[in-house]
């Protein structure tokens, strides 16, 4: 078990690697950097800028390196100092802008997978065991038309809900009072009143289709012959289901994991743009159309790197609640 | 032997129906179905594939997989308490029904890998059934599984509790099944092909466990086998079905010497016919010894990648218009030694002498890629899986006519070509434009014959060839390959676990055992006076279908065969 | 073990009694069983039409359109939906209700009221401007529209935005994107989905190794953070079919991977196939394999794959071109639409603007999704259910 985690820990550090160089490929892609853009700023707003500055500021960011030693400034900034680099735009550097929304969009991430494993578990099993009911139906056909509905659809839908027929705004993540409030009993319970759209709203296509896998996982497991041993064995048909195909059934959810991530952050990343939720997406965002390189960059980079991490946790489960992966 | 008449009825089926309504009508799996079972009797159900005789177990209690439901008749069982309880009349998902299952009437299956939650250790798996019926506390449950793991003869019961199946061998996992049958101490042992999926040395072992504990416990047994050999082995009484219905029932002798029914005595007819040498080749002169070979093997090896050496410095000689089997039990490496032979796997080592039509000799270990696909031509193969050797999308012209446009024969010409060689594997030329899915096991393994012989071949690798088909076609199988050896001239690699289809249709035989040939010789002599110990654990665990001549309790062991 | 698994029947459920098997159903292909499975999956063959449905609408957006999707009307500010009317004072005359606008002096807004003392007559091949149908037919009529064409004879089937322009002609010239994204972008996941996935698979060891890893590196990245990352590098002003072609791969970069894997694992199991070693044996060559035997195998389920694939393609470009970062005004798709009805205030005063191109949207992934559901369990006719 412990060279099991030990192999999957290897793998992981090139994967970083890997993800640290995209990242920062991806925020190298644009023609011209910053400096562009901000010329193009200056130069609408009638404004001329000298090639002395221009240069001067190229120096002083690093721009005028080698795309290699900037990448190896940055990286190595990150490794020794904890230091990302600072963001152009809002001059400020990037770690003071991002821990804070980077906390809030993974408890977002966290609550919603909640929300998903919570729900998909019983309705899949629902479905499942009464096969072409009224309930299996109705389950497929919600499941097929929330996984057809875009999650930012969905958003403004509820924003539009809430304001036409309740009127009231639906947004961020609290009352205006409470924003900046230290938190509270008060905090608390108005954030538990924002939270739980946005969560319904990004999870509901993950959930749908996990109920899909949940089902057809427990429909294959349902068929098995040592579900046949346990019934002759005396075991009472609800603890049969529970003991056995449903265990076995949870196994492959476990790895959707991987997947489910980097799927519940990418709506988590919309969700927010279009609700003004204080995470990363809206940050991200601003960034990205700004050509802001490093404050873009890093976020991609540690969103990637979580997602990492929680495949490598999901990878673990499955160790632990699959003998037949641990003994390979 | 003790009659039925002394001992006391424990079951009693009468007029048992069970169907399973589908979308294109209903099937009676189980169409008016009765037998007695009496304590400490062992009751064989045989038949071939499709016959009822699993659905008739499962029926017992109350198991049958969906859609099937028992439609009719009934089941009195007799309780310990000796009140009688008509089982089919219970609710399949009841309280009353579930005291039965395992604490009166245990069940073993064919799968015990399948059988077997493959992520809960063994231990629980077994303690459950006391948990259950006894409610027995946990220290008290392992105390007792580790007893039930000792009594089955699993090595190191202490720590074989904490273990998965898969760390199991296949006999291993049987025998844990078999102990988790009686935890409860059954009245009654339901064994559902418990050996089909072994090797003969292990069903040997697992059939002998099987009667030691019915003579400790008492208990009855009923067992599931397509069998006959087992059959003759371990029964009292014999209950042959087909399609459903009860052909014969009687006593085991009766059914073996007397057969009343038709279908039985057809049954009995085809097994004891493969007891034997093929009648063609009795009258057959023998090969010659001294004819250059066909085939000269030396030396050949090869070791996958993981390093396991499945072929071992092994030798053959084949001579033209000769048979020679090879036989041996799984992981063997007779298929891998079949396949080398043709270069489906890279042989690692040694030569493959093939001698041409026109006498001059090639090593086929050594071919370059043109003289590898001449030389395929002259030597063909069988597949064992009727199913997976012929692609669902092709239609039978095609597939025979395969070889023959690779060879480049013109279309009109293999038409006409495909049409002689379906009516030469006994097929209506008619039916040419078919897909595989429109024909049986049998039918779709003549296919594959006439596949093999369309390229007029001079040896063919017969691989397991018989092994998925029923006993009664296994020996019509036979002997289409005997008479087409006889009018092609061929000479055949036979390989197979089966002893009786070796011993029907090989001039040779060469026995294998872990990737090495341990024994060659004369089918006669090697099966009469096998000189090799293996080969004597090998014959002697083959049960042999006259109840006259039960011989597993007397068989020999292989010290080197044990499982680990 | 595996000698004489086949031997018995599988426990449990008979064998299929060998039923007589009716004459037309043994010559039958594989692309006959696969429609006669098909065809059972009653909601995946409405999908089927729908879907059609949807690309003819697609591709003849310009007959269907009653309006240039481009023309803005400032009369028409945020003109609700106009109903159709069959009859007029009992007498057959296809007509949508006139509009009558009045200006709310307190929010400054335009109020529209039915007016029905102004019906619209509408009718069937209305005569129009000059159009090329599918880009080359000179056509002059339109499948309905106004009878007397004119700045207040408003056709608004689905209301009007912003500018003035006819969602409905909106809605309609966007699926020709949309969809089409989906196409292409499904086209290139195949190439190469097909062509890493057969590498992977034909060559396995090392080979496969890299490319197993490397694909499961793509997918552990979250998609919309990467696919922003990669549509913020177009540049601004970039001509609007080049930035089609460069989102169409952005959105098919994920896509393919599934795709590889699919193939990688078809081609793992079937190489050591009795039926492909028989054909090995038969004397064909390794390419020969591939197409005779391998390929015609899994064709099946790469549609059925691909068919999956397409829905996922039109939700990622609607969410780029929502966000701002992927296809730009002038260019018309759903996601484009889309944009309009990011502020709340302006979709609380014409709800039009987000439900119209989210019903489109969602139709078209409903019945894609439906459609490749019903194809991939159709996709092995020869595996028996029963």
């Amino acid at each position: 078990m412990i060279l099991f985690i030990l192999k999957r820990l290897l793998f992981v550090i090139p994967t970083l690697f890997a993800v640290s160089i995209v990242a920062f490929a991806i925020i190298q892609l644009p023609p011209g950097d910053y400096l562009t853009t901000l010329m193009a700023d200056w130069a609408s707003q009638g404004g001329a800028v000298e090639a002395g500055t221009v240069a001067a500021m190229r120096e002083r960011y690093g721009l005028d390196q080698p795309i290699y030693v900037q990448y190896y400034k940055w990286m190595a900034g990150i490794l020794t100092r904890g230091d990302f680099g600072i963001s152009f735009e809002l001059g400020q550097p990037v770690t003071n802008l991002i821990w804070n929304r980077l906390g809030f969009s993974f408890l977002l991430a966290f609550l919603t997978l909640c929300f998903v494993w919570a729900l998909a578990i019983p309705i899949g099993i629902l479905s499942a065991v009464r096969q072409y009911s009224i309930t299996d139906y109705s389950a497929t056909f919600m499941a097929f038309f929330f996984l057809a509905v875009p999650d930012f659809v969905l958003a403004l839908v509820a924003m539009y809900v809430w304001s036409t027929y309740f009127g009231q705004s639906v947004g961020g993540l609290f009352s205006a009072q409470y924003i900046d409030a230290p938190w509270s009993w008060g905090k608390f319970l108005d954030f538990v009143n924002h939270v739980w759209l946005p969560v319904f709203v990004i999870g509901i296509g993950s959930l749908a289709a996990l109920v899909r896998i949940m089902r057809a996982n427990l429909l294959d497991e349902l068929s098995k012959p040592y579900v046949t041993t346990a019934r002759a064995k005396g075991m009472s048909e609800f603890e049969l289901l529970i003991r056995y195909p449903v265990r076995l059934a949870l196994n492959p959810l476990i790895s959707t994991l991987g997947w489910i991530l980097p799927a519940v952050i990418s709506g988590e990343i919309i969700v927010s743009v279009v609700m003004s939720l204080p995470t990363t997406g809206p940050l991200l965002l601003r960034a990205l159309l700004a050509q802001d390189m490093y404050l873009a960059g890093t976020l991609i980079l540690l969103i990637s790197v979580l997602t990492v991490i929680g495949t490598l946790i999901s990878d673990i489960l499955l160790a632990i609640a699959d003998p037949r992966i641990r003994y390979q | 032997m003790t009659g039925p008449a002394d001992k006391e009825l424990l079951l009693q089926v009468k007029d048992l129906r069970t169907h399973f309504p589908t979308r294109t009508g209903v099937v009676k799996a189980v169409d008016g179905v009765s037998f007695d079972l009496h304590r400490g009797e062992t009751l064989c159900v045989v038949g071939e594939s499709g016959s009822g005789k699993s659905v008739t177990a499962r029926s017992i209690l109350q198991i049958v997989d969906r859609p099937g439901r028992i439609v009719g008749g009934s089941m009195n069982l007799t309780r310990p308490d000796g009140t009688v309880t008509d089982i089919a009349s219970l609710d399949p998902r009841g309280r009353q029904i579930r005291a039965i299952r395992g604490r009166e009437i245990a069940m073993i299956f064919q799968e015990p890998m399948s059988s077997l939650s493959p992520i809960h250790r063994v231990g629980e798996q077994m303690g459950e059934m006391l948990r259950i019926h006894f409610g027995t506390p946990k220290p008290e449950r392992r105390r007792r599984v580790i007893e039930l793991l000792n009594h089955v003869e699993i090595p190191r019961a202490e720590t074989a509790i904490d273990r998965y199946t898969f760390e199991f061998s296949g006999g291993m996992r049987q025998r844990v099944m078999i102990a988790m049958a009686l935890a409860c101490n059954p009245n009654m042992l339901i064994a559902d092909e418990p050996t089909t999926a072994l090797d003969v040395t292990t069903q040997a072992e697992i059939l002998a466990l099987i009667k030691k504990l019915q003579a400790e416990h008492g208990m009855a047994v009923m067992f599931i086998t397509h069998d006959m050999g087992v059959v003759a082995e371990i029964a009292d009484q014999v209950l042959v079905m087909y399609h459903g219905k009860v052909k014969e029932r009687g006593p085991v002798r009766q059914i073996f010497h007397a057969p009343q029914d038709e279908y039985t005595r057809m049954l009995i007819g085809s097994v004891l016919k493969l007891e034997k040498k093929a009648e063609i080749r009795e009258r057959r002169a023998p090969v010659a010894e001294d004819a250059p070979p066909l085939l000269d093997v030396r030396n050949l090896t090869m070791t996958f990648d993981g390093g396991l050496k499945a072929v071992d410095d092994v030798g053959l000689v084949i001579r033209p218009g000769e048979t020679l089997g090879i036989v041996g039990e799984s992981g063997s490496g007779k298929t891998t030694m079949g396949r080398c032979l043709l270069r489906v796997y890279e042989p690692s080592g040694g030569r493959i002498d093939y001698r041409r039509a026109d006498g001059s000799v090639v090593d086929i270990a050594a071919a370059d890629k043109k003289t590898l696909k001449s030389l395929r031509r002259d030597i063909r193969m069988i597949f064992q899986d009727p199913v997976n050797s012929l692609n669902p999308r092709k239609t039978v012209a095609q597939i025979i006519g395969e070889p023959l446009a690779l060879s480049g024969m013109g279309r009109k010409e293999r038409d006409a070509r495909v049409a002689d060689l379906m009516a030469q594997v006994g097929l209506e030329p008619a039916w040419r434009e078919r897909y595989p899915h429109a024909f049986s096991g049998g039918q779709r393994q003549r296919i594959g014959i006439a596949r093999a012989i369309a390229v007029k071949p001079r040896l063919i690798v017969a691989d397991e060839a018989t092994s998925a088909l029923d006993v009664s076609l296994r020996s019509q199988m036979l002997d289409l390959l005997l008479q087409l050896q006889d009018e092609l001239d061929l000479a055949y690699i036979f390989i197979s676990h089966d002893i009786s289809v070796i011993r029907y249709i090989c001039d040779r035989v060469a026995v294998m055992y872990r990737g090495r040939i341990v024994e060659t010789g004369p089918t006669e002599e090697v099966t009469r006076n096998p000189r090799h110990d293996y080969t004597r654990a090998l014959l002697s665990a083959i049960p042999h279908p006259d109840p006259d001549d039960r011989r597993l309790q007397h068989r020999f062991r292989y010290a080197g065969a044990s499982e680990s | 073990m595996t000698d004489i698994q086949h031997l018995p029947p599988a426990a449990g459920v008979p064998a299929p009694t060998t039923s007589p098997r009716k004459g037309d159903i043994a010559v039958a292909g594989q692309w006959t069983l696969f429609w006669l499975k098909f065809k059972k999956h009653r909601l995946a063959l409405v999908s089927l039409f729908v879907v059609l449905f949807l690309y003819l609408v697609a591709a003849f957006a310009d007959f269907i359109a009653p309006l240039d999707p481009n023309a803005t009307n400032a009369t028409f500010t945020y003109a609700p939906p106009t109903p159709i009317g069959l009859f007029i004072d009992g007498s057959f005359a296809p007509h949508v209700e006139g509009l009558s606008m009045t200006l709310n002096q307190d929010s400054m807004r335009r109020e529209f009221a039915v007016d029905p003392e102004n019906p619209v007559r509408i009718g069937l091949f209305v005569p129009s401007q000059p159009y090329r149908l599918l880009g080359f037919i000179p056509m002059q009529t339109k499948l309905f529209g106004a009878l007397e064409p004119g700045p207040r004879s408003a056709v608004y089937l689905f209301g009007a935005d912003r500018l003035g322009r006819d969602i409905f002609s909106r809605v309609v010239h966007g699926a020709k994107i949309s969809l089409s994204i989906g196409l292409v972008g499904v086209f290139l996941s195949l190439v190469l989905g097909v062509v890493i996935g057969g590498i992977s698979g034909f060559f396995g060891g090392t080979v496969d190794l890299v490319i197993q890893r490397f694909i499961e590196f793509l997918r552990s990245i979250p998609t919309i953070p990467l696919w922003m990352g990669l549509a913020a590098a177009i540049p601004v002003g970039w001509p609007p079919i080049q930035t089609y072609f460069v989102i169409t791969l952005i959105v098919s970069l994920i896509g393919w991977t599934s795709l590889a894997r699919e193939v990688r694992g078809k081609f793992l199991s079937l190489r050591n196939e009795d039926f492909v070693v028989a054909a090995r044996l038969d004397g064909m060559s390794e390419i020969g394999i591939i197409l005779k035997h391998l390929v015609p195998s899994f064709m099946s389920h790469i549609i059925a794959t691909l068919t999956l694939a397409i829905p996922t393609m039109i939700l990622a470009e609607t969410a780029l071109s929502f966000l701002g970062i992927g296809l730009q005004p002038p260019i018309i798709s759903w996601g484009v639409l889309l944009q309009e009805a990011q502020n709340i205030r302006a979709v609380s005063q014409a709800p039009w603007l987000l439900f119209t191109p989210a019903a489109a949207i969602v139709i078209a992934v409903l019945s894609l999704n439906f459609l490749g559901d019903g194809l991939r369990d159709a996709a092995d006719p020869y595996e028996s259910h029963s």
